[in-house]
């Protein structure tokens, strides 16, 4: 029976020929990743290891991103955790606040993420480095600290869920709104324990940022990581961040798929999420009545990319947000931040009446830079709307596309470019 | 092994942030972490569950966000056992690595009511509602998960290894 993609990738880790869904398997790790969050729990349990040290220090990345700049005296013993354990175990990818990022963002920005890989971060959005065609999937701070001591992790091999992706994307319509589309149709236990493995000539079509963001959020619809094949785009991408050899997979011809879609992508329209389910999706034209907001955010690790500030800029430009209305932006990276000051979108957001803020994860979990109160509502770039996620129990955030985000700042209400 | 309590019932994806809010992750402290557990769900948990109390919810429990402080917060909450029709697969992980035991059993999450008394034997994978004599049979670990459930956990499996 031939296999798909994550099983190539997956039976090659675990040193076999081949092999089948729901067989479970000890594989190698090409990197481990853990955050402020996560990490600290993840040290105190490789403590009560037997081990030396870490299994690989250049395999290891830890990036403090979630609450840093440190947000209270708390999270500040969480981040001095973490920075000790890696001047300890001498850990090469350790980013100071200074060079650092949202993780998703920064690992394939600094070239530690390629195809072929297997990794296991202790955040659920580590299914991103998918774009890269790598199986990278979130897992907890146990299974972090197994994996840096080791080097090995245990997997049940996924079936897979095939999307085939036709076409082009309409103007103002970018990736977000192809995960958020797909979300809405197989909910959000949709992909549960599979890989949603994307395909098709409209791949071609679709920037590299657009294909993390869709990776991004193959968690939301419950999977285990999707995945992307690795074209020239993807190559290029590699070559201008990486120095590491890659490895190419291709799932076989004759893959087995639990499902099998296909999308055009020239028929999708902006979508927005509603509270309090990634799943409970409408179309921009199917929101008859004005839906009033209170902030937008833009940023975080599903669409905090320059592609996606860019957008936001063309968006905001020239214009200016509504009375009332906080917008926050974020950029993901050290090196977004740059590039977006160096092309003079800080500028535009700023006169635009936006905050730019220094990169986090701040709002999207609700951790600080951005805390709903009571009954206030926020169009946000980010990735869940659970109940209270950004705040309050009773305040509502609806997910959306970097144009969406931008142009409901300049309206108050949820809008899409096409209505300025 | 078995575990008898009193049920706290839950719908569909029950997600990490409302078991336990980012607001409460600047600590990793369980007895800290027990003290918010379900608290944007279930404000009077907290107050309401005793030790060996089970939850059993629906499809999906635990989706969303990769923290283990989740499964840590209601094990520290002294809850026994979680019961429910499907969990999301990080979730699932977890309560494994941790020795939070967990069953799957779509029947049960059905038929089974708040405040029904309940027992489930880990061996056998049956479950019991006291309080209506029903049984039920949960799906049983592979062999494999069963050898870290037993050593408690993945660091001791890792270390008996």
């Amino acid at each position: 029976m031939g296999m798909t993609m994550t099983q190539k990738i997956l039976a090659a880790h675990a040193g076999l020929e081949s092999v089948e869904a729901g067989q479970l398997i000890e594989a190698d790790l090409d990197l481990v990743l853990g955050n402020d969050i996560t990490s600290p729990v993840a040290i105190k349990e490789m403590e009560k290891m037997q081990v030396d040290g870490v299994f690989h220090k250049d395999k290891i990345a830890l990036v403090p991103d979630h609450f840093v700049p440190n947000k209270d005296i708390k999270s500040a013993e969480h981040c001095k955790c973490v920075r000790e354990f890696a001047i300890k175990n001498q850990i090469t990818n350790y980013f100071e606040v200074g060079e650092m990022g949202i993780e998703h963002a920064l690992l394939p920005e600094k070239g530690l993420t390629v195809a072929g890989d297997v990794i296991i971060g202790a955040d659920s959005h580590t299914c991103t480095y998918g774009a890269l065609g790598a199986f990278s999937t979130g897992v907890g701070s146990t299974d972090m600290a197994a994996g840096m001591a080791t080097g090995k992790a245990w997997f049940k091999v996924p079936s897979a869920i095939k999307f085939n992706l036709t076409g082009k994307l309409p103007e103002w319509v970018s990736g977000k709104d192809v995960i958020l589309h797909i979300i809405g149709m197989i909910g959000v236990d949709g992909a549960l324990y599979k890989s949603m493995e994307f395909v098709g000539d409209g791949i071609a079509n679709l920037s590299m940022d657009d294909r993390f963001t869709i990776a991004n959020m193959a968690i939301e619809a419950g999977g285990k990581n999707g995945i992307f094949p690795v074209d020239e785009k993807a190559i290029e991408y590699m070559k201008e961040h990486s120095t590491r050899q890659f490895t190419v997979y291709e799932a076989d011809e004759d893959a087995v798929y639990d499902e099998e879609y296909t999308i055009d992508l020239s028929t999708l329209k902006s979508t927005i999420a509603f509270p309090h389910l990634p799943e409970n999706t409408k179309t921009i034209d199917e929101i008859t009545e004005d839906v009033k907001i209170d902030q937008v955010v833009i940023g975080s690790c599903t669409n905090g990319r320059i592609d996606d500030l860019r957008i936001a800029a063309k968006v905001l430009e020239g214009r200016h947000v509504a009375k009332g209305m906080r917008c926050i932006i974020i950029p993901a990276t050290q090196a977004i931040y740059m590039q977006a000051m160096e092309e003079g979108l800080l500028k535009t957001f700023i006169q635009a009446g936006a905050v730019v803020s220094t990169p986090t994860c701040g709002p999207c979990l609700g951790g600080y830079m951005g805390i709903l109160a009571e009954g206030e509502r926020c169009v946000s770039t980010t990735n869940r709307n659970f109940v209270g996620r950004m705040g309050h129990v009773n305040s509502e955030v609806y997910l959306a596309s970097p144009a969406v985000a931008a142009a409901s700042a300049i309206t108050g209400k949820i809008s899409s470019p096409n209505q300025l | 092994m078995k575990a008898t309590g009193s049920v706290f019932k839950y719908g569909d994806n029950v997600d990490t942030d409302v078991i336990i809010p980012a607001r409460y992750l600047n600590s990793s402290d369980p007895a800290e972490l027990a003290t918010h557990c379900m608290e944007d769900i279930d404000k009077d948990f907290v107050k309401n569950v005793k030790k060996g109390d089970i939850i059993v919810a629906n499809k999906n429990f635990g989706c969303g966000s990769s923290r283990e402080h989740a499964p840590i917060s209601i094990k520290a909450a002294g809850v026994s056992c979680v019961i429910a029709e499907t969990f999301a697969r990080i979730f699932y992980r977890n309560a494994i690595n941790i020795g939070l035991p967990i069953v799957e059993c779509p029947e049960a999450a059905v038929a089974i009511s708040a405040g029904d008394e309940v027992e489930v034997d880990f061996d056998s994978g049956v479950i019991t509602d006291k309080t209506t004599g029903q049984t039920f049979q949960g799906q049983p670990f592979p062999e494999f998960m069963q050898k870290i459930i037993k050593a408690e956990g993945l660091v001791n499996y890792i270390n008996n290894k």
